[in-house]
């Protein structure tokens, strides 16, 4: 009796599932459902470009429309990895030209992209829609130029904090007259000026513009023209929004932003003077996000911002905000699920934070919703931790950096392991976790026993030893990212924990005392973990015991990389060759 | 504090083992209660005096590779803000002709030059010698300078404090031969 599910049906009933992680289920059930998850699945995501090679993607996912790729590991952001050290683009586009022509969707994270990527890009996709890099270096405006002046049904361009070589604002003219196609477009980190009248006119012909965010090089009165125009749209990032202050250039301002009935999200903000907020109050009642990160304005500007933002889900907000600012975002804005106060100081040296533990525990009271928490400070309190973890067990990511290293609770002298094991204990539904300040391997105890969903931490300036790395890879049981710095643990843990790691995306570890011999180890006894050395002094001048600057191990199935630099160093799998560096130049 | 061999009793973690050493042989567990932590780079800091803030500050920290975990691209953004608007600290360096390293000091803590003077005799253990409009410094080897907006080096204390404040992009204490020729007296 055939009990098969006939594949018509099966793909049926696939073309519900979109989650990736229900599909990778589905795909492992049996060699049919193999078969047909990956001949219907359209939107792969790759979490590590080097897990995998781009051939064997577009081989298993024919169907293939929508990619999304990341490069680089999170520490990157914070200047921990090094120039050049890889996550380039340029072989995946290669493969993909070749293999997978409809790919209509390319999203790259913490990737290096040149202009030889990109007008690849355009030249090979024929229906190439969206083009989303985030974080993402290595390419010019000119790169840009291609892809708006070849995609002829280009939907959305954004590019979200990279670093890109500015030749100018001409990139903006190449759109060409007939591109009506735009729905969204950001160009927020690109420094140059582009020609306002070829924005007015890209935004007039774009009936289907719903999301656009500008650079701080487009004044006020840029901004007014432009919302003139496109009064439909629901996102805008503004300008530079300094100006003189004329009377008739705020109610320009002002009629402007009212006319747009339909936006729910804000950002940009850069420069903003405090005069000129008040143009903001009749969109304020409708915000869904708020993005005053780059805004310098005080905490009674923000306040009275802030209050007629009754809805609003997202806010983020540099520390001028104050406790006082957030107990009032704790009382008018009880729709908030997602908070991050960046510090206004970045630098070990600032005196000043405004913001102390208080102002999170008003947030924590007063916002119900509240499950995502970005919070830098100087110092917290057990007690806080706690307060928190009881008000908002709901919580599922929570980030605090406290920005002095080792900083004890500060009324108590004691390390914040309590706090961290309430936050550990109480909030079951965590996924992401940043710990800071003074915490004992208890801490970690705590964090391995309760955090069952945890699935990326990161961990800077804890711990006493072994124990703690120990406690964390035997425990938490859905860890898949794990990024450590300047800890004081060695190879035990590590290598007593090896199997854990072929459950993880990828493993980070700098500044700690793991030594070259146990990367090697590591690297023979597991063959599909590929261990990267990242230091600029050749490992093997040193003695095996010694401490290696930075490590890097991910899982693979392509095996070690071929595009290292002179100071990666991957260890080879066999250990009669010993340690090499496998570049093709 | 509890030793690494301590959950070997849950679970029989020496069958997958990976040990740095010969199969066969048995090693001790060594208790991890290695030193600690690495200290921060430049811990053990300097006796210098405070940065110039009439409130007592502890001296300037190293700066960790890093940390706070802000990205550049937000790092970078606050920088020109900040040197930009009023009210949140103008910093410049102060360089002294003979010192191996330079100084910053907020302008906008003090308000006139009697007190910029007094600190930065403090800072840097040297007299600065009497001002008179005429005659500049007069009875010290130290004269006090600063690079305006224009990229000339002026004389501090020529103009009102405000407008010092906000065209000084710099300062330097010059010292000895170089010190004729802004006429002071010496």
């Amino acid at each position: 009796m055939a009990l098969r599910l006939p594949s018509k049906v099966l793909e049926h009933i696939l073309s519900f599932i979109d989650s990736n992680e229900d599909r990778n289920s589905v795909s492992l059930v049996c060699k049919s459902w193999f078969e047909t998850e990956r001949k219907t699945r359209k939107r792969v995501f790759v979490g590590n470009c080097y897990a995998v090679s781009p051939a064997a993607v577009a081989r298993r996912f024919p169907e293939m429309r929508s990619l999304t790729l990341k490069g680089k590991p999170h520490f990157a952001d914070y200047n921990l990895v090094p120039d050049g050290w890889g996550g380039y683009a340029c072989p995946w586009v290669d493969a993909l030209a070749a293999k997978s022509p409809s790919l209509e969707e390319i999203r790259l994270k913490r990737m290096v992209v040149t202009d030889e990527c990109l007008e690849k890009i355009a030249a090979s996709f024929k229906d190439f829609k969206v083009l989303v890099l985030t974080s993402c270096e290595g390419f010019s405006t000119d790169g840009i130029a291609a892809i708006a002046s070849t995609c002829r049904n280009l939907r959305v361009l954004e590019l979200r904090e990279c670093i890109v070589e500015d030749l100018g604002g001409d990139w903006l003219s190449y759109f060409p007259k007939t591109s009506t196609s735009l729905v969204s477009l950001d160009f927020s980190c690109l420094d140059s000026e582009v020609k306002i009248s070829d924005l007015e006119r890209l935004v007039s012909r774009s009936p289907n513009l719903k999301s656009l965010k500008l650079n701080p090089a487009v004044t006020l009165d840029g901004l007014v023209s432009i919302l003139s125009r496109a009064p439909q749209l629901t996102e805008l990032g503004t300008g530079s929004f300094a100006a003189e202050l004329k009377p008739e250039a705020f109610s320009k301002l002002s009629k402007a932003f009212s006319n747009c009935k339909q936006l729910q999200s804000l950002s940009g903000l850069w420069d903003v003077l405090p005069e000129y907020l008040p143009a903001l109050y009749s969109v304020c009642p409708g915000l869904i996000s708020l993005n005053l990160s780059y805004a310098t304005v005080r905490m009674p500007d923000l306040v009275e911002l802030l209050r007629r933002c009754s809805k609003l889900q997202k806010l983020w907000v540099m520390d001028l905000i104050e406790d006082k600012g957030l107990e009032a975002v704790a009382t008018y804005c009880k729709e908030l699920r997602e908070l991050r106060v960046f510090p206004s100081e970045p630098d070990l040296d600032a005196t000043n934070i405004p913001v102390t533990e208080q102002g999170l525990v008003y947030v924590s009271k007063g916002c119900r919703k509240l499950e995502s928490v970005l919070y830098f400070c100087v110092q917290f309190t057990n007690a806080a931790l706690i307060t928190i973890a009881r008000k908002r067990p709901n919580l599922k990511c929570f980030r605090l950096c406290v920005i002095e290293p080792f900083a004890p609770d500060y009324k108590t002298n004691e390390p914040l392991d309590k706090g961290f094991k309430a936050i550990a204990e109480g909030c079951k539904d965590l996924r992401r976790l940043s710990v800071s300040g003074l915490l004992s391997d208890k801490a970690f105890k705590y964090i391995g026993k309760h955090a069952k969903k945890v699935r990326m931490l990161s961990i800077a300036f804890a711990g006493d030893s072994d124990l703690m790395l120990h406690h964390l890879l035997s425990g938490c049981e859905s860890l898949k990212k794990l990024e450590i710095r300047d800890c004081p643990f060695g190879d035990t843990a590590l290598l007593e924990n090896a199997a854990k790691l072929e459950t993880m995306r990828s493993l980070w570890m700098s500044s700690c005392f793991v030594s070259f011999g146990a990367c090697k180890l590591l690297s023979q006894k597991m063959p599909r973990l590929n261990v990267e050395v990242i230091d600029e002094h050749p490992p093997k001048t040193r003695p095996e015991s010694s401490p290696v600057e930075r490590i890097y191990i991910y899982r693979t199935v392509a095996g070690p990389r071929m595009d290292t630099p002179e100071f990666v160093w991957t260890l080879h799998k066999n250990p009669e060759i010993g340690v090499s560096r496998l570049a093709i130049k | 504090m509890e030793k690494v061999g301590d959950y070997d009793e849950l679970v029989n973690l020496k069958a997958t083992e990976l040990r740095l050493g010969l199969p066969g042989t048995e090693e001790e567990t060594v208790p991890c209660g290695k030193s600690n932590k690495r200290a921060l780079p430049d811990d053990t800091e300097k006796e210098i005096e405070s940065t110039g803030k009439t409130e007592t500050a502890s001296p300037p920290k190293a700066q960790i590779v890093g940390w706070p975990p802000v990205r550049s691209y937000r790092k970078n953004s606050i920088q020109t803000k900040k040197n930009e608007s009023e009210g949140q600290g103008n910093y410049v360096k102060v360089s002294m002709d003979g010192a191996p390293y330079l100084r910053k000091i907020d302008l906008t803590v003090y308000k006139k030059y009697p007190e910029l003077m007094k600190s930065l005799e403090n800072m840097f253990k040297f007299s600065v010698g009497e001002y008179s409009e005429r005659e500049g410094y007069k009875g010290s080897d130290f004269v006090p300078t600063y690079e305006d907006k224009d990229g000339d080096w002026m004389l501090v204390g020529d103009v009102p404090w405000e407008m010092f404040v906000s065209s000084c992009k710099r300062l330097r204490i010059m010292k000895g031969s170089e010190v004729k020729g802004l006429g002071c007296g010496v």
